[in-house]
């Protein structure tokens, strides 16, 4: 199968005064049609800078300063304003982490919907309205009709998430970037809009990139997960092997401090330290400071292993032993 | 909403009671008008006469009650100098300092948000910080200088523009305006100029800084996301946000503007309300110092009120129940 998405060596840093600060540096991954992907890692590992990167929306200072971005064969790095405006919603759609901020507050969802309708698509605006309204009910807003016209703020939190779901949804895009879009929606809630997100991709068939530092979450979604740290991909493979044989001690350290994994009444295990400012980083491994494993030779940069016929780990010790070259 | 207006009806009435309190009382300190209006030469006996007529003999407290008894009726009491009611001879020069002021904001609005436009979405670009600096000049530099300037440069050395005085005024729908004709608006160019500078730098910050603060939010990422025009983005979704703060702050000015234009006017030979506030003030016109004190407060209040309602139609997160 011919990849969908294919990010290689990319590099996005961020051009400050205190120096370049290398959010993402040297990210591959690929992504095939239909496939969902856990993008996995602390606050500042570079996971939302990486989505925000695939689509051409990341604010200065931040630049992307190399690698390429093949969607469907094309380079996005290289592709005009107009060309990735057109891309955008279109054939790749983004879903955010706070559905309190992302809908414009003072227009109308209508207004929002058909003028992304209205983005791609030569229609008229009673036909758009039309697309609009299917994709409220088949994302589970009750009575669209009267919900439409209705402003952000009169939505609950996960009502808000659902339309900017369907807004998301309205073109079928063949690909979604979802930067932790259950993160600031109750426990409840979170279980709803990503059983709705679930049925909706496979309905459709299309692919997500499932940002989100919960591991939990994650295992429910995805197909294949990919560890990212201090701006790296530390660990990638099919997210139950990762999850119940992790390669990586951060990965395992992850895994560790998530409360459900933790023997009832124990104590939770945390990992040492903090993670490292992308500022400045020493050439070998980022996580050798925390690390438990850690070696004399991890003060080098460490070297990718392949840990199974779709695993690999960027570490000179990795947890569980490598197959043969 | 009816909730609301009677409230700040009732609001505006106590306002104004309080303002007319204090202007009363402290006009009274200020001098006795007897003592200007009358020629040096006039006898004791004319003296008392003129003070009775005038109704100064009278304890200040029945003064006060005759001035709010009578306003309540709504007049607002007789020009000492002129002889005819003070809330004539104010709206006689009102339309004059409107014009005046209305055509000071547009000019302010007109040239103000689209340079702040600019300046908030090309941060730090030489463009962006000769505006900045500009508005900062127009801030700090005392408006009557500005005025002078004004003068000299576009009257004097260029011989363009007149420098005095309101040209001739024509009707358009029933208003006497300067807009009527060229020669009008001649007249009006410079002094509006003056009185707008300093609103045009409010402006011109004020939008620069709601833009920058709104393009740094998320949902003009997700509106980008979605593949919307970076025209549309900055006209609908920036446009309307900003809108809301901007005309507040505008609504509030234009009484400000008003108030100012006592300076303009003064420089300007402008023949607006300024200009008769300053002649009853040095006159002790009591009666006409008060009805344009009044007056003025009254358009405050007013203009409050217009900028509260109109604040909810631009932002549906804003109700008016729930504004105390």
């Amino acid at each position: 199968m011919t990849a969908l998405l294919e990010v290689t060596g990319l590099k996005t840093h961020f051009l400050t005064r205190a120096g370049a600060v290398r959010a993402v540096d040297g990210v591959d991954l690929t992504l095939r049609a239909g496939e969902v992907l856990g993008l996995v890692g602390e606050s500042g590992s570079g996971k939302s800078v990486t989505s925000f990167s695939i689509l051409g929306l990341v604010d200065p200072p931040g630049k992307v300063v190399g690698g390429s971005v093949r969607f469907k064969g094309e380079d996005l790095i290289q592709a005009s304003p107009e060309r990735l405006r057109q891309l955008r919603g279109r054939d790749i759609a983004m879903i955010f982490q706070d559905p309190m901020l992302t809908l414009t507050p003072v227009l109308r969802i209508e207004t929002q919907m058909v003028e992304t309708v209205l983005a791609h698509e030569r229609t008229s605006y009673a036909g758009a309205r039309e697309r609009a309204l299917d994709m409220l009910a088949r994302v589970g807003i009750p009575a669209p009709q009267e919900r439409i016209r209705a402003y952000p703020h009169q939505f609950s939190g996960g009502m808000r998430q659902r339309v900017a779901i369907a807004i998301a949804m309205l073109h079928g895009p063949s690909l979604i970037l979802a930067d932790e879009p259950t993160t600031a929606l109750d426990v409840t809630i979170q279980g709803q809009v990503l059983s709705e997100m679930q049925r909706l991709v496979a309905e459709t068939g299309t692919a997500m990139i499932w940002v989100s530092h919960d591991l939990a979450v994650v295992e429910a979604i995805a197909d294949r997960i990919i560890v990212m740290y201090a701006g790296r991909v530390v660990e990638e493979g099919p997210v139950a092997e990762v999850i119940a044989r992790p390669g990586h001690p951060y990965t395992r350290g992850l895994l560790d401090s998530t409360p459900s994994a933790a023997t009832p009444g124990g104590r939770l295990r945390q990992i040492p330290g903090m993670a490292p400012s992308v500022l400045n980083l020493p050439p070998g491994c980022p996580f050798a400071p925390r690390c438990a494993h850690v070696r004399p030779e991890c003060s080098t940069p460490p070297p990718v292993r392949r840990l199974g016929p779709e695993r690999t780990v960027r570490c000179f010790a990795p947890l569980i032993p490598e197959v043969g070259q | 909403m009816a909730v609301f207006l009677i409230r700040r009806v009732l609001q505006m009435a106590m306002v104004l009671l309080a303002v007319s309190l204090v202007v009363f009382f402290g006009l009274y300190s200020i001098g006795n008008p007897a003592e200007i209006l009358l020629p040096d030469d006039a006898t004791a006996s004319e003296r008392a006469a003129a003070i009775i007529a005038l109704g100064l003999d009278r304890p200040i407290w029945v003064q006060y009650w005759v001035f709010l008894t009578n306003a309540l009726q709504g007049d607002l009491g007789t020009s000492f100098v002129y002889n005819v009611p003070s809330i004539t001879l104010i709206f006689q020069r009102f339309p004059a300092t409107l014009e005046l002021a209305v055509a000071a904001l547009l000019i302010a609005l007109a040239v103000g948000a689209p340079l702040g436009l600019y300046a908030g979405l090309h941060p730090d670009t030489p463009l962006d910080r000769t505006i900045v600096t500009g508005s900062i000049l127009g801030f700090s530099l005392p408006n009557f200088w500005q005025g002078l300037m004004l003068i000299l440069i576009f009257s004097i050395l260029l011989g363009w523009l007149p420098s005095s005085g309101r040209g001739p005024t024509g009707e358009i729908l029933g208003i006497e305006t300067s807009f009527a004709s060229w020669e009008g608006i001649r007249h009006l160019i410079l002094p509006a100029t003056n009185l707008a500078l300093f609103k045009l730098s409010l402006v011109i910050r004020l939008t620069r800084a709601q833009v920058r603060e709104t393009m740094q939010l998320d949902f003009v990422k997700f509106a980008r996301a979605r593949g919307l025009s970076d025209r549309r983005i900055i006209g609908v979704h920036v446009g309307k946000t900003i809108a809301a703060p901007i005309i507040t702050v505008v609504g509030m000015e234009f009484g400000s503007v008003i108030a100012f234009a006592v300076i303009t006017e003064s420089i300007f030979a402008w023949p607006g309300m300024g200009t008769l506030i300053i002649d009853s003030i040095n006159k002790l016109d009591r009666p006409v110092v008060a009805a344009y004190l009044l007056v003025i407060t009254a358009l405050f209040i007013l203009l409050n009120l217009i900028v509260d309602v109109l604040y909810t139609v631009l932002d549906p997160r804003v109700r008016l129940g729930a504004m105390k």
